[in-house]
């Protein structure tokens, strides 16, 4: 096991939490087992109490019956977020809300927000799925972890809070914003993990250089980074920009938040927590379920959710279920990193554009660039891409052939990579937009129909 | 024998030049002397100022960004054949100008000529063996434009 190292730790520290004890590591046929038996109480439960369940699986004439084996998980109907919206706010719950004790909501930037529930049991659940997390990125008991993941109806903050106090570290719930006191605190508290969106920590590498403390001369050392995709060329970028180890983690709040899955010592993929969480890939047209291997759409469902149990719900991430064993030792299957959904594909000039393929174009060119964003206009009925990114000291010239030179070589790697013509203009540091959440890279002024 | 000169990258906008600007002033710094390149999307503002290393870090602080880069200054007597004096010394040696810019004072029969050379040391010895002043520090730069 290539974390035995890391591990060694865990014997020293009373009463401190050792990942192999957990469900990770479980024999493949006791896992499958249990999960069986999870999905079937699972959809007993919302049978009996999701009408729009109910319902649906009466249309297809079967029951909380039907469930033998785990492959009639194919069998059940899909959920998707409009089920969530069309049922706002309470209307998948299945438990009194006497027994719910927790309700988030996604920011519901189109129309209604979206509502989650959670039971005790479910924040229990939710708890251990970060711990096993954070364990899986290498963080113990003695690590001082600040949480930059916004606090309130937002899933990312309290999920990354409880998880962390659960491992035994000490949290600071400092949630995003405020750049120079995020430093400061880093600083002075020692804080040796953070947890946010990989777009923001980008934000306070700069923030720190220019308050002179460059990260890499802090404490900390890894970094738990979700919420938004980004590409393992980014993730390679932040590891020597910050001299930390960054790890990617998944989660979405219809499923649990944070939690759902995370990267391990090994950095290849991400372990889904499927003994909570049951993955398949569908074919995203036809929803026929391809298998492991093969890249398709992210289809997940809760074994042990409560409150509002989600079966078979189309994340609309896609990825592909990693074959290989890991070389961590976990039993629980990894998805390759999410680089895009199926919803922030771009049509530009009938070429169907992913924001992650321009951020790796951009990428291969030496000593650039991590902040961009794209503009899309239409120009006598043509669409034209614009790719804004922000000019650093490393790559500043003060030659104008030099800097002509770097906007030529950022547009011929995304016309290498996508086949189309971008223009590339090169902007003043700091002057795309920064957030102390998920990183706004698509701005479309085209007015389509 | 070489100069710093501080380069910015700016946006071609309205505005932009008043960033660096206001910085300087506020810090305090005295600009010698400054030239500004453009293309239809960017520019670069050159400047040769008193303190290079106090500008750079002002400058940085705000969040500019700032390259230093070593260039030749030489004073050339200012009338008809100046320039092409120096140019001669320049073929003859066969040195590459990257970029060239010049400015004359207000009393006085002599220009400064500031030039990026793509080999710097290359340039000073061939301008120097040819009897060609080459200024030597901010200092007599200041004292050559007094």
């Amino acid at each position: 096991m290539i974390c035995s190292q890391s591990h060694e730790s865990w014997n020293d520290l009373p009463g401190g939490f050792h990942p192999a004890s957990t469900p990770d590591y479980l024999p493949l046929p006791q896992l499958r087992d249990l999960q069986l038996r999870r999905l079937q109480a699972t959809v007993r439960r919302a049978y009996d109490h999701v009408e729009l369940f109910r319902t649906r699986m009466r249309e297809r004439g079967i029951t909380a019956d039907d469930v033998r084996g785990l492959e009639d998980v194919a069998r059940l109907p899909f959920m998707d977020k409009l089920d969530l919206r069309d049922t706002y706010p309470f209307g998948l719950f299945a438990s009194p809300m006497s027994e719910i004790v927790r309700l988030h909501a996604s920011s519901g930037t189109t129309g209604k927000p979206i509502v989650v529930a959670y039971t005790s049991e479910d924040l229990h659940v939710w708890a251990s799925v970060m711990v096993r997390t954070f364990a899986a990125c290498g963080l113990h008991r003695g690590d001082i972890v600040q949480n930059a993941y916004g606090y309130g109806l937002f899933t990312g903050g309290l999920g990354a809070h409880y998880g962390a106090e659960a491992l035994g570290a000490t949290v600071i719930p400092i949630s995003g914003g405020n750049s120079a006191r995020q430093i400061m605190v880093m600083k002075d508290f020692g804080v040796t993990a953070i947890c946010s969106t990989p777009s923001y920590f980008l934000h306070l590498i700069e923030q720190a250089e220019s308050m002179g403390m460059p990260l890499r001369d802090l404490p900390l050392r890894a970094g738990i980074f979700g919420a938004e995709p980004w590409t393992e060329a980014m993730r390679q970028r932040i590891e020597d920009a910050a001299g930390i180890k960054a790890y990617d983690i998944y989660g979405l709040s219809e499923i649990i938040g944070p939690g759902v899955a995370s990267a391990c010592c090994a950095q290849h993929g991400l372990h889904i927590f499927e003994d909570h969480f049951l993955p398949e890939i569908v074919d995203p047209v036809t929803g026929q379920v391809r298998p492991d291997g093969t890249a398709g759409e992210l289809v997940l469902t809760t074994l042990s959710k409560r409150a509002m149990p989600i079966i078979r719900y189309r994340t609309h991430d896609i990825t592909s279920i990693v074959t290989e064993p890991c070389p961590c030792g976990r039993t629980i299957r990894r998805i390759h990193r999410i680089g895009h959904r199926t919803d922030d594909m771009l049509i530009i000039r009938g070429v169907n554009v992913f924001p992650s393929q321009i951020e790796e174009a951009l990428l291969a060119v030496e000593g650039t660039l991590p902040h961009y964003q794209i503009i899309l206009t239409r120009e006598k009925g043509l669409d034209q891409m614009e790719v804004q990114v922000e000019v650093t000291s490393e790559v500043f010239s003060d030659k104008i052939r030099s800097l002509e030179n770097l906007q030529n070589a950022l547009s011929h790697s995304i016309e290498r990579t996508l086949n189309i013509r971008a223009r590339v203009r090169l902007v003043e540091p700091q002057t795309i937009e920064r957030s102390a959440g998920k990183a706004k890279r698509v701005i479309d002024k085209r007015e389509l129909s | 024998m070489k100069l710093h000169q501080l380069s910015l990258f700016l946006e071609n906008k309205p505005r932009q030049l008043r960033v660096p600007s206001k910085v300087l002033a506020a810090a305090g710094v005295d600009i010698l002397t400054l030239a500004l390149a453009d293309t239809q999307q960017f520019g670069i503002l050159r400047l040769i100022v008193q303190d290079w290393e106090k500008a750079r870090q002002v400058l940085e602080q705000a969040g500019c960004v700032v390259n230093v880069t070593e260039v030749v200054a030489i004073e050339v007597p200012d009338r008809p054949g100046g320039l092409d004096q120096i140019l001669a010394v320049v073929e003859e040696a066969d040195l590459n100008i990257e970029y060239m810019y010049s400015f004359t004072f207000h009393r006085g029969d002599r220009a400064i000529l500031v030039i990026r050379f793509e080999d710097g040391d290359a340039a000073i010895a061939a301008l120097q063996a040819n009897g060609i002043n080459v200024i030597e520090s901010v200092e007599l730069f200041k004292q050559a434009k007094a």
